[in-house]
């Protein structure tokens, strides 16, 4: 009855309370009674704290309290939990020091939080925070990640500052490998640390009721269910069921919003104490040293081939920074999402990876877009560019020779490929970015004194995580899966309640789209609700680009009951047999037979059952299922970066980028390209502006955004996309995730076509200008 | 943000009773730069002279020889105006980039100079022209303003009413900006007035801006960019930062400092 909306350019649903001003954030929610929190950070990234006077603050106009982390020791209050356990190459688990939510006796970080106070105002408490008096005794700090091991440590259960020295792979077999090639590629880099910055600052308002005994926690956070899970069994001590947590319209996220945060917890528990709402906003400030950040890999890696270019064995060692304490899922980054990942495209039969995570005097560091498989990309598409200069080697050529071909593919880092086409993505991606008239157009900036360079990357990654018992087994300590519900209502609408949440994505339109092309009605009358502990049944939440993939999976397994049920309803209705039903767009019909009834007669005949087989169906049409997938989902694809580089100021400009992906099926393209630029202008943003750094005393030099540079719109190109479709094979819709892969793949081709431009191996990133002019210098003397 | 007093005042002869009477107030112009560092709580004044209302300080003239812009005009104001794109377009261009959009609507050239800023745009014209200041008590020359890093030879109390830019023949502002804050790394106006009359004001490198008396010297002689193409500025002095080294600075000032000349020859 409808034009079918898989694969339809639908402007989406929740634009217009967005572009309206009309969105409910947490900041917007006021509760009568309203308080508000300030937090004491601490100015120091490492001291232990003598004494803490509170009592001027607590004078101070409109103060309700102030508590510091004995406060919190005595109301018996934990720390923050880990969700991974890493266990390491001598079979001990990871080091997992206490993450208390207001500082006990030390500070590790600055912008740690030491104490909070609690006000009429956020200014009063603001106010009053400026009169606490914290007496610190400075340690020594480490903020490089390098320097970690014999620094002052900073846990007293991890002396040498060593979380877990981690390996995958048969290091013997590749080591052999490696004394066998023709040829080895070795590079050396540093994946630079970066800083979240959603547009949005975290936010988090508690209330507590005392006619029930219950808590509502209103946060901005990417994974209401988790929050709660964490905070409830873990943290408070407190059931369950008397915690409701709602993560209302939350302005971007990229992995940081996910994340179980002190604040949260400070603000439920202070709820109780005061028996008023409290909340607390991050300014952009507190945001850079709280948020937690991304990536910060210290690297070197190594290729072995054989003369023909082919990859015999890959050895990668890498060090980890994860920050001042470990965040809710930091210790599976720089592992299982980072090592597994290593093969790429390519039949690499062997690899070794070994991964030392240590402690520092930073702020935490946790998944940020993309994850570990950014990182993974940067090693694996570096050393083949760089492998295949080094061996006179056309980059294109090389990648062919190597490509994975067949399908299902093991690779020797535990994954298995289900589908993919890498030749397909690649030679789409070469005709758009008209490969072949590069030469031309690098004399033509040869004229204007400026230097031309080309880039690939070829990468692939790992969404839709994933089977709960495999994470299982690596030491995941949650579910992966996802929940979904779907209510029918008497008059043929329907409302779906999904476990995903949506902070930017376009859930609401992607799975609208879903719902009303199965079911046939108009997307007008489907309602896609998320983000409430109260009203979804449950929910693993949205990262790793798992939200279509898990949670669309488990919409359409509800669905089909869904259908399975109205088929047994309409055979009641038309007299015939549940075998003869045939649902089609809409209509339950008698196959072979002109007799019909609309969806909507379907639904109502559910809820007036005036003639309905009562006595072997209950009435109602309201559904839900779970989904846990069988494997992961790869989407993979081809980046091609032409940059222009200025020899006069070291200025570097993306003169093109085409991005081809295979995305599976693609549900609504408009929203798959906005996820694209998005995460290419994030990874740009890797490899040419931004980059945190900290001084030697463990300050935050790119506090912000007047240091920390994030791309604007005028710092990329216009980009040319496209994706090329291998259905993902193990879920019914095909679908794999996009939401990531710009940030993944992106940083890999500026760099490589900046070092071509520049006629060097290799170069730090940020490329800022005044990099890639010392490095013309340097090239010059 | 501390909290604070505000005051409106319409005329200037009331902001000035009014700066004298709160010592511990602070004028406010665009509040660019004051406002941001009330939030920080960097800067806690107990009173706000806002002078926005002062119309005396909002006027806008020109002819051929020269423009005066009143101490509240806005950047996008001095960025639009015919009289400043006939009599000396290089400084509409110039208001015309600083900062962003938003900036441009709300910062006034009065409250950047007094705020003298080490990377803002408006004190390199200010150099490069030969501006004269106006204050509700003198007239300060351009070369004897800028003294320091956020210094200037106002004093307490002192107001900038307005700015007298004599016209050259030809100009040409080139800036090289700060990825992240868009303020000048480096920013070099280069001013022809005729008869070996040239002035170069350098921004963003230095404590404050100042005048390059060497590429002046050859350009005075031959205006073009070759005259300045092969001068190696002296890094010592120069700023320090995460984005920039004194050395780094001191190339782009030549590099600015060509494709200016280049621009004003265009």
């Amino acid at each position: 009855m409808n034009a079918p909306l898989i694969g339809a350019r639908i402007q989406r649903k929740e634009d217009y309370r967005f572009l309206t001003g009309a969105g409910q954030y947490t900041d917007d929610v006021a509760l009568p009674r309203q308080s508000h929190a300030a937090f004491l950070r601490s100015p120091h990234a490492h001291a232990h704290i003598k004494n803490i006077k509170t009592d001027d603050a607590k004078k101070s106009a409109g103060v309700l309290a102030v508590y510091t982390g004995a406060d919190l020791a005595a109301a018996k209050v934990g720390g923050l939990p880990c969700g991974w356990l890493i266990t390491d190459v001598n079979g001990q688990p990871m080091k997992e020091p206490p993450y208390p939510a207001l500082a006990q006796g030390k500070v590790r970080h600055v912008g740690e939080r030491v104490a909070v106070v609690i006000a009429e105002t956020a200014a009063q408490a603001r106010d009053a925070a400026e009169l606490i008096e914290v007496d610190y005794e400075v340690l020594p700090a480490v903020t490089d990640g390098m320097k970690a091991k014999g620094a002052a440590a900073l846990h007293d259960i991890a002396p040498d500052n060593s979380c877990y020295v981690w390996a995958l792979g048969d290091k013997a077999a590749v080591d052999s490998a490696f004394a066998k090639a023709s040829h080895i590629t070795k590079l050396e880099f540093v994946n630079n640390r970066l800083v979240p910055n959603a547009i949005e600052p975290r936010s988090a308002n508690a209330s507590y009721s005392r006619a029930d005994d219950g808590y509502t926690l209103y946060v901005a956070s990417q994974n209401p269910h988790v929050e709660r899970l964490l905070m409830t069994a873990f943290v408070l001590g407190l059931p369950e069921n008397k915690v409701r947590v709602v993560a209302p319209d939350v302005g971007g996220g990229f992995g940081s919003k996910i994340y179980l945060y002190p604040e949260d917890v400070v603000v439920t528990w202070a709820s109780k104490q005061l028996n008023r709402p409290v909340k607390w906003t991050s300014d952009r400030s507190e945001a850079f040293v709280s948020d937690a950040h991304g990536r910060d890999h210290v690297t070197v890696a190594e290729l072995a081939l054989d003369k023909n270019g082919k990859f015999l064995a890959m050895r990668v060692k890498t060090t980890a920074n994860l920050g001042a304490y470990l965040s809710t899922f930091a210790s599976c980054i720089p592992t299982i999402l980072y090592a597994t990942l290593l093969a790429g495209q390519y039949t690499t039969p062997l690899i070794y990876c070994e991964v030392n995570a240590v402690f520092t005097n930073t702020t935490p560091v946790d998944a940020y877009r993309g994850a570990g498989r950014p990182e993974a990309t940067y090693v694996v598409e570096r050393l083949v560019e760089t492998a295949a200069r080094e061996l006179k080697l056309d980059p294109v050529e090389i990648r062919r020779r190597n490509f994975i071909k067949a399908f299902p593919y093991q690779t020797p880092v535990a994954l298995c490929y289900d589908t993919g086409n890498y030749e397909a993505t690649l030679s789409a991606a070469l005709d758009m970015a008209d490969v072949s008239g590069f030469e031309k157009r690098k004399q033509e900036s040869l004229n204007k004194n400026k230097l031309r360079g080309i880039g690939y990357a070829c990468y692939i990654e790992a969404c839709g995580i994933a089977p709960s018992n495999v994470a299982g087994s690596l030491g995941a300590r949650a579910g992966l899966f996802e929940a979904g519900e779907i209510r029918v209502h008497p008059t043929g609408t329907v409302t779906v309640f999904t476990g995903s949440h949506s902070h930017g994505q376009g859930h609401e339109t992607t799975f609208a789209q879903v719902v009303a092309d199965r079911l046939g009605l108009a997307l007008e009358a489907v309602e896609i609700v998320h983000g409430d502990t109260s009203k979804i049944l449950f929910g693993m939440g949205t990262y790793g680009s798992r939200s279509l993939a898990v949670g669309g999976t488990a919409i359409v397994k509800a669905l089909d009951k869904i259908v399975a049920k109205g088929r047994k309803i309409a055979a009641h209705l038309m007299e015939a047999a549940e075998a003869d039903i045939e649902y089609d767009r809409g209509v339950f019909k008698v196959a072979g037979t002109d007799k019909q009834k609309a969806f909507g007669e379907v639904a109502f005949a559910a809820y007036v059952p005036h003639n309905y087989p009562l006595d072997k169906l209950e009435p109602g049409l309201n559904e839900n299922a779970f989904y846990d997938p069988t494997n992961f989902t790869f989407p993979a694809g081809t980046y091609v970066c032409e940059v222009e580089v200025d020899r006069d100021t070291g200025a570097t400009e993306i003169a093109s980028f085409t991005a081809v992906d295979d995305f599976g099926k693609v549900i609504n393209p408009m929203i798959v390209e906005g996820q694209v630029h998005g995460g290419l202008a994030q990874g740009i943003g890797q490899a040419l502006t931004e980059g945190c750094r900290y001084d030697d005393s463990g300050q935050l030099v790119t506090g912000s955004l007047a240091d920390y540079c994030i791309p604007r719109a005028g710092d990329v190109p216009s980009f040319k996309i496209d994706t090329r479709e291998t259905p993902c094979t193990h879920n019914p819709l095909g679908v794999k995730g996009c939401g990531e892969a710009g940030a993944i793949g992106a940083p890999a081709a500026v760099m490589n076509a900046l070092t071509d431009a520049l006629g060097v191996k290799d170069l730090a990133m940020p490329a800022t200008a005044q990099t890639v002019w010392r490095t013309l210098q340097r090239k010059a003397a | 943000m501390h909290a604070f007093e505000y005051h409106r005042p319409s005329t200037t002869k009331d902001a000035l009773a009014l700066g004298a009477q709160k010592s511990e107030g602070r004028y406010l112009a665009g509040g660019q730069s004051l406002v941001q560092a009330m939030k920080l709580r960097l800067s806690s004044p107990s009173d706000l002279i806002d002078l926005a209302a002062i119309s005396d300080l909002k006027a806008l003239s020109g002819d051929a020889g020269s423009v005066t812009i009143g101490a509240m005009v806005r950047h996008a104001d001095v960025a639009a105006s015919p009289a400043v794109q006939k009599a000396i377009p290089a400084l509409a261009q110039l208001a015309g980039i600083i900062g962003d959009r938003q900036v441009r609507h709300m910062g006034t050239i009065g409250g950047s100079l007094a705020n003298s800023d080490p990377a803002a745009d408006y004190p390199a014209a200010v150099l490069g022209l030969g501006a004269t200041i106006t204050t509700n008590k003198r007239k300060i020359e351009a070369d004897k303003f800028f003294k320091g890093l956020y210094e200037t030879a106002l004093e307490p109390g002192e107001l900038i009413t307005q700015v007298a830019f004599p016209a050259p023949k030809r100009a040409a502002y080139m800036k090289f900006k700060n990825p992240a804050s868009r303020f000048a790394l480096v920013g070099v106006f280069v001013a022809d007035f005729g008869n070996g009359a040239v002035r170069v004001g350098v921004t963003g490198a230095g404590a404050c801006a100042f005048r390059q008396a060497e590429m002046e010297k050859a350009l005075s002689q031959k205006f073009a960019p070759e005259s300045v193409a092969g001068i190696k500025v002296k890094a010592d002095g120069l700023n320090n930062d995460l984005h920039a080294s004194p050395e780094y600075r001191a190339h782009l000032i030549t590099v600015m400092a060509k494709r200016a000349v280049e621009a004003a020859l265009k």
